[in-house]
Parts: structure tokens; C-alpha cells; sequence
């Protein structure tokens, strides 16, 4: 196997007593959808966080596409390729949908220093936006504010934004939440064509969409990594069912 | 309910037409005050584009129009005196040009705001706030304290300045002048609105971490606002004491710094024209409550209330039906 797009490594993070996330190393390859699993609590947002550059881990590194990036800001992070969701949705809820999208562009081109000149005229931008909103079926609502939006607008929202990015990896945390049945099954063929462009690391409740989709899953319990495997090795380990599957069941 | 559009040309024109009626009914001070009423207005398009894109109450503006009447005041004054600038080695040449003038202004209140900035960025909220007002407080203290030019007492400059072309002591031609730097100032508030920048800064102030997420530098954009914002509030101090023939510490006092952020919220936060309007009702109430009675300001406190609790978005917001420029 090549070398991961993404790695962490013996990740820690406490929060006063609380070790949220303690000794995490999980690797993103080409190609896959590597989904994180785990009880509410267990930790996971606080790992997409250090790896994104939200929160300064207190030991381990994360590498992306080989470059030690631990000491980067999450805007540095984000030009060098990552593309991440937010499980809370953090988009300019007064702006319309077209402008979250546009802002995702005008990042990715890296034109904010523009003073003049419409952004919504600029040909490229508009059609990067555009295309995003398109791929995940809200191109309709492009001239909507975004705070009339659903929950579940919202987190396609989310998706298209990143999408703009064109990154190279995709970090997403419960993108299907919200959505119900008929969105999640969309979000879920959507995603399942999407890892071909970039690796995904999932964070997703929804276990129907992760067993569909997962390459590999990791299931983190007290901000520990208990197991990493395949769909099959996890769904037949009794240490995860005792932990963790067996609190749905 | 009234588009947005058609109020701001309907304001523009209310600026053209009373001037110019009280030029021909022979009323030189109802022109004096529309200039006073265009300058503040400036003032505060400047401190919109911080305050309403950016998000950055900023209580410390003040610094920027006293550095801009300073500006104004030092280099008229050693032109008026005949005794150049003397900083060591350094002799400058006072001067009675405006452009000149102007430019001193522009690149001095730049410079502040970029070392203020700096220093302020840092913190949010209610220490944005503070820090921006401590700043405004220490040009305060140093201007009462600066002897050299007037101290407490300020600095009277004897004859306006002059602009190429104009007869600035004709109160109509000076008007004309502040006019068209306002309608500049608000042309570049509509461009850099609806630019990329304007675009990321707008999201900047509503979601820092989704602009982080898309690889943008959330302080850096809201630095180079605050420098644009304080430029366009340091241009409008030189005016404002071009008008008034004098400037002193009052300019760089924290009320001056407050008023501007009313001025805003009265007429419409982040809108285009909202400090156009709130200016000139400023004005009109100074002007007509403040010779009856010596507490008119209470009166603009009542309506400031009145519209922070009933009508998010000013007046543009109470005229649109829209609360924000958006929704
Ligand atoms: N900023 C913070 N300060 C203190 N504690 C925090 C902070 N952020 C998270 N925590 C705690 O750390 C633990 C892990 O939280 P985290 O959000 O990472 O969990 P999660 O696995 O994403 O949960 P969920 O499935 O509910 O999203 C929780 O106990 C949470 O209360
Ligand atoms: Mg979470």
C-alpha cells in the first residue's frame, strides 16, 4: 500500500480530567471511505478537530500527503487539501447559497485580496460554485438564504463547500444527519462515488450509511481507537458489540 | 415597502436638492450644516465597511477622524505660520492644498488603523471594544496634552484650505466637494461589498471557522477593512475641520467614537446608505432640538432605543421591511 493520504499519530487531547481523545492513530488511503465510529461523547469531533487544526493536540502529529502539518493553522491546512464538514453547520446564515458556495470558490482560487469587480460576475468562481451546488441536488436553491434552509439543506450545503475545494482528502462529520431516509440513501450514492476523486473519513450515527459505504471502520470509545477493520471484522467482533454495537441493539 | 435602491437614490437627491435650494433662498447655513451632515456621513461609510461587513465595533474611530483634523490642522497651520515642520533632520512645508492635505490624512489614519488593528484583532467582542477605546482614549490624552498645537485649546486655522479649480470659501462649492467624496466613499462601499473580498469578509463576520475551512485567513481580511474603514474616517476629519476652520482633542473623544456607531444603527447597519441617513437626521435633530432644548441628545437616545428594539435593521430596515442587506 502506498503512503496514506492522511495520518494521525498517538493523537491526544484532554479537556481539564477529560482525555477526549487519547492515543489516536488512524491512516486515510487513496480511495477509501474510513469511517469512525463511536457513542456520543466518544470523541470523534474533537479528532476531526485536531486534525483540521481546530484544536492544538497536547502529543501526536497528523500528516497529510506525507507533510508533517501538526503546527499549521486550519486555513493552511485547508489550502494544503483538506476539505471538511462540520457536524454543527458553520455557514453565513444570512448569506444566500450561492455566496457559501462562492465562498468555498473564492478560497479555493485564492483571489480574497479582489476589492473590485462582482464576485458573482466572475465567470470561473460561479460556475465552481455552481457545480458544487449541482452535484449535491441543491442548485435550485441557490438564491435562498441559507438560514430558511432544512437541516438537511444545510449539511448538503456543507458537502458542496467542500466540494469546491476540490481537496485531498474529505473530512465529514455526520453529513447524513438530518436528512431522513430517502436524503440519507442520496447523500449515501453520493458519497460512495465521491471517494474515487478523494479519500473520505466519515464520522456518521447512521449505520446503515456506514456499513454501506465504509472501506474500513475505526471505533472509538473514550477517545480510544478500540478496533480498525473492515465492515465484516467489526460487525463480528464482540469487544465493538459489547462496547459499543451492542448499546444500540 | 420601498426598495432599497430608490431610497438611496431618493437620499442622494435630497443632498443635491436642499443645498441647492438654500443657495438660491439665501440660506448659507442650511448649507453648513448639509456639509456637516455629508462629513459625518462619511465618517461613518468608513467605519460601515469595519462595523457593518466586518463585524468590528470598533469604539476607538475617533483616533482616525482626530488624525485626519490633525492632519489637516498641523499642515495649515505651518503653512498660516510661515515655520516649516521641523522633526530633526526632517523639514516639511506646511501646506494650504487640500489634495496634499488629504493624502497626509488617507496614509496617516491607514497607518493607525493598521497598528491598532494589529494589536486589537486579537481579541473579540466586548475586548475588541475596550481595546479600540483605550486606544482612542491615549490619542485624547496626548492631543491635550501636545502644546504645540493648542493642547486642550485646539488650533484655529484662519482661511480654508484650497482645492484646484474651486472657490472653497463658497460654502455651496465646498459642499459640491465633500459631496462627491462621499458618493467616492460609497461607491467603494457598493464594489468592495460585492467583491470576493467583501464576500469573505461579510462571511468572516457570521462564521470565522467556515472561512478558515475554505483556506482563508479570517483576521487578515478584517485587518485590511479596518485599514480601508480607517482611512475613509481619517479623510472625512480633515474635512471635518476644513469646515469648522479648527480642530481639537473633542475629535479624538470617545462620544465622537459613539456617535458614529449610532449614526450607523439608526440608519442601518451594513446598509450602503444607513450612515448617510443616520447622519443627516443626526444633524436635523442637533439643529432643530438642540436650540430648544440642551438634552436633544436624550431625544436620540429614545429613538436609538426605539429602534434597537422594534426595528432591527434602521430605518432602511423599517422602510425595505428587510431586517439585514440579505434577508
Ligand atoms: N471544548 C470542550 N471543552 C470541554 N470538553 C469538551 C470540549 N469539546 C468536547 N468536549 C468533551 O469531550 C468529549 C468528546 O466530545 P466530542 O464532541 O469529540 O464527541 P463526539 O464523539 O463527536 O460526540 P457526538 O457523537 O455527540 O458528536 C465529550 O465528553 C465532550 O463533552
Ligand atoms: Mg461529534
Amino acid at each position: 500500500m502506498s503512503e496514506p493520504v492522511l495520518a494521525t499519530r498517538n493523537l491526544k487531547k484532554a479537556f481539564g480530567a477529560l482525555q477526549a481523545t487519547d492515543d489516536v492513530s488512524i491512516d486515510l488511503r487513496a480511495g477509501e471511505i474510513h469511517a469512525i465510529i463511536g457513542p456520543n461523547g466518544a470523541g470523534k469531533s474533537t479528532l476531526i478537530a485536531q486534525i483540521c487544526g481546530g484544536y492544538r493536540p497536547d502529543a501526536g502529529t497528523v500528516h497529510l500527503a506525507g507533510v508533517d502539518v501538526t503546527s499549521l493553522s486550519t486555513a493552511e491546512r485547508a489550502q494544503r487539501g483538506l476539505g471538511r464538514t462540520f457536524q454543527i453547520s458553520a455557514l453565513a446564515m444570512e448569506d444566500t447559497v450561492l455566496e457559501n458556495a462562492l465562498l468555498g470558490a473564492v478560497g479555493h482560487a485564492r483571489k480574497p485580496w479582489r476589492l473590485w469587480g462582482a464576485v458573482e460576475r466572475d465567470r470561473s468562481l460561479r460556475d465552481r460554485a455552481m457545480e458544487a451546488l449541482a452535484r449535491v441536488g441543491i442548485a435550485d436553491l441557490a438564491d435562498q438564504i441559507t438560514a430558511n434552509l432544512s437541516h438537511g439543506q444545510r449539511r448538503q450545503l456543507e458537502v458542496a463547500v467542500a466540494l469546491t475545494l476540490a481537496p485531498k482528502a474529505f473530512i465529514m462529520d455526520e453529513p447524513m444527519a438530518g436528512l431522513g431516509a430517502e436524503g440519507s440513501k442520496v447523500m449515501t450514492t453520493f458519497l460512495d462515488g465521491l471517494r474515487s476523486e478523494a479519500p473520505i473519513l466519515l464520522v456518521e450515527h447512521d449505520m446503515d450509511a456506514v456499513f454501506a459505504l465504509a472501506d474500513r471502520i475505526s471505533v472509538l470509545v473514550y477517545g480510544r481507537v478500540i478496533a480498525t477493520g473492515s465492515v465484516e471484522e467489526i460487525r463480528n467482533s464482540r469487544e465493538v458489540r459489547e462496547a459499543y454495537l451492542g448499546e444500540e441493539a | 415597502m420601498i426598495a432599497e435602491r430608490w431610497i438611496n437614490w431618493i437620499v442622494l437627491l435630497g443632498f443635491v436638492v436642499l443645498p441647492l435650494w438654500a443657495l438660491f433662498a439665501d440660506e448659507p447655513f442650511t448649507i453648513t450644516l448639509a456639509t456637516r451632515a455629508v462629513i459625518l456621513a462619511l465618517a461613518a461609510v468608513g467605519l460601515n465597511i469595519a462595523l457593518g461587513i466586518g463585524g468590528l465595533v470598533s469604539l476607538g474611530h475617533a483616533v482616525f477622524f482626530g488624525l485626519g483634523g490633525y492632519a489637516m490642522g498641523i499642515l495649515a497651520h505651518h503653512a498660516q505660520t510661515y515655520a516649516p515642520l521641523e522633526l530633526g533632520p526632517l523639514v516639511i512645508e506646511g501646506t494650504k492644498s487640500m489634495p496634499i492635505i488629504w493624502v497626509t490624512a488617507l496614509v496617516t489614519s491607514a497607518l493607525a488603523a493598521l497598528v491598532i488593528g494589529l494589536l486589537s484583532l486579537r481579541t473579540t467582542g466586548v475586548y475588541f471594544i475596550m481595546i479600540t477605546l483605550a486606544f482612542g482614549q491615549m490619542f485624547f490624552f496626548f492631543s491635550i496634552s501636545w502644546s504645540a498645537y493648542g493642547g486642550e485649546d485646539g488650533l484655529s486655522i484662519y482661511v480654508r484650505n484650497d482645492f484646484p479649480g474651486l472657490n472653497t470659501l463658497q460654502p455651496i462649492q465646498f459642499f459640491g466637494l465633500c459631496l462627491a467624496v462621499l458618493c467616492l466613499a460609497l461607491g467603494i462601499h457598493s464594489r468592495l461589498r460585492t467583491s470576493p473580498f467583501g464576500l469573505a469578509l461579510n462571511a468572516a463576520r457570521q462564521a470565522p471557522e467556515r472561512v478558515e475551512t475554505v483556506g482563508l485567513n479570517p483576521m487578515r481580511l478584517k485587518l485590511l477593512a479596518f485599514v480601508i474603514s480607517g482611512a475613509l474616517t481619517g479623510l472625512s476629519g480633515a474635512l471635518f475641520a476644513d469646515l469648522n476652520r479648527f480642530v481639537s482633542p473633542t475629535m479624538f473623544s470617545w462620544q465622537l467614537s459613539g456617535e458614529l456607531i449610532v449614526l450607523i444603527i439608526i440608519g442601518g447597519v451594513g446598509r450602503l446608505m444607513g450612515p448617510v441617513i443616520g447622519a443627516a437626521l443626526f444633524v436635523a435633530l442637533e439643529h432643530l432640538l438642540g436650540g430648544l432644548t440642551e438634552f436633544w441628545l436624550v431625544w436620540l437616545g429614545v429613538i436609538l432605543l426605539l429602534i434597537v428594539l422594534f426595528a432591527r435593521g434602521g430605518i432602511i430596515g423599517i422602510l425595505t421591511g428587510k431586517a439585514g442587506p440579505n434577508v
